[in-house]
């Protein structure tokens, strides 16, 4: 049976096993070189160096696709201002917004009691508008 | 061309290097060293080695300098491999010291990252295809990499067709592969070229003479007659018109125009518009 060692012997053991195990480790015995930054990228492709246009072509509407792709391309490489950025509008803005005063009614008008439901009336043009109106109590008069 | 070749060879005798903004636009050949313009005043009188003490630290902060095709690093220098015109572009916006090259003249095409091509189908192996581009290695193309391609909905190539795409992988350690779509997914109109029309080889340096900005022959050409042209880096044009005439007539003009001057080339388109 082996009785344990020292709590001295013990730490000089490894002591002396770390000493070995970092002697084993190789390192390089040089100065320290500062990393020179380089200013140079060598590129191989000409993309760079000059600015070359799209490489399909169509002339006087042999291929309308390709005509389009042309002025969509060569647009993108002299970054011109796209006239049509602005999307063309499917419904104007002044129909959104009456749609969505009526739609306030529509849906008001689903959440509603059946009481209720006699305020909304059909205004001129078939929308439906909450009437403001409440029934409130009318003192009889004499 | 006697006189450039006398201070080239001069300039090769003394072994010294060259500013770089001195050469533009001149001849250089493979083997010249040349200084970037920073460089420039510590290689000035005397040449002793010693740089002068600078106070503003302006110059350090030039920016990279992109050295393009036909030069290569060398410590702090660019060193000249192929025989050209220097070139040079300012940087447009900001950052970076500009973009120098050489415009050199060859046939043979060397296939590069990012460039727009025209390949022709050779093989077609299990999910990709073996597609010629006019390099060394045939480029891989797989069978997914063309606009709303998927597993059960193959695209319709077949050997034999004609292909523009661009490169993906392009070095000279891995075979090149392209693809047929670009970043966002879509075809941007490459893909399988139409039926009919010619396809037929130039050199390098006249296709990029074609696709600049301002050339005047495709103004020219344009007028003539309706006419579709597909132009690949790897120096193939693919030409269509609407009779067989026409499109040899386009392909000859082409062709003749890498050695014909100006004045010789609108005789020629004269000619033509009045037939």
């Amino acid at each position: 049976m082996q009785r344990g060692l020292d709590s001295e012997t013990k730490k000089q053991l490894e002591e002396e096993e770390k000493k070995i195990i970092s002697e084993e480790h190789w390192y390089l015995d040089l100065p320290e070189l500062k990393e020179k930054e380089s200013f140079i990228i060598e590129e191989q492709s000409f993309l760079l160096c000059e600015d070359l246009l799209y490489g399909r072509m169509s002339f006087r509407g042999f291929n309308p696709e390709v005509e389009k792709l042309m002025l969509q391309m060569n647009a993108k490489n002299q970054v011109e201002e796209v006239e049509e950025e602005t999307v063309e509008l499917d419904v104007s803005d002044e129909e959104m917004a009456r749609r969505y005063e009526t739609l306030v009614g529509t849906i008001g008008k689903k959440f509603a009691k059946k009481r209720d439901r006699a305020n909304y009336e059909e205004d001129e043009n078939g929308d439906i508008k909450p009437i403001k109106t409440r029934k409130m109590f009318l003192k009889p008069q004499d | 061309m006697a006189a450039a070749a006398a201070v080239v060879a001069e300039s090769l005798a003394g072994y010294r290097a060259r500013a770089a903004r001195a050469v533009l636009e001149q001849v250089v050949l493979p083997g010249e060293e040349l200084l970037l313009p920073e460089q420039e005043d510590g290689e000035g009188p005397g040449g002793t080695g010693e740089r002068p003490l600078r106070l503003n630290a302006g110059a350090r902060s030039r920016g990279r300098v992109v050295c393009g095709p036909g030069l290569r690093r060398c410590g702090d220098r660019l060193l000249v491999t192929k025989c050209g015109r220097l070139r040079h572009k300012e940087p447009g916006s900001g950052s970076g010291g500009g973009v120098y090259w050489v415009d050199s003249q060859q046939k043979r095409y060397v296939p590069v990252k990012g460039d727009h091509v025209i390949g022709i189908v050779t093989a077609k192996s299990g999910d990709i295809f073996k597609v010629d581009v006019g390099g060394s290695e045939p480029a891989s193309l797989s069978y997914l990499a063309f606009e709303g391609a998927t597993k059960r909905n193959r695209p319709n190539v077949q050997v034999g067709d004609l292909i523009y795409g661009q490169f993906v992988v392009a070095n000279k350690d891995m075979e090149p592969e392209m693809v047929c779509i670009d970043s966002c997914g879509r075809a941007c109109g490459m893909g399988v070229i139409g039926q009919d029309g010619l396809l037929f080889k130039v050199t390098l340096g006249l296709i990029r003479r074609l696709l600049a900005p301002d050339c005047e022959i495709l103004q020219e050409v344009g007028k003539l007659y309706p006419l579709e042209i597909v132009f690949g880096m790897n120096g193939r044009i693919w030409v269509k018109a609407k009779t067989i005439q026409q499109t040899l007539i386009l392909a000859n003009i082409l062709e003749a125009c890498e050695h014909m001057t100006a004045d010789q080339r609108k005789q020629i388109f004269s000619r033509l518009a009045e037939s």
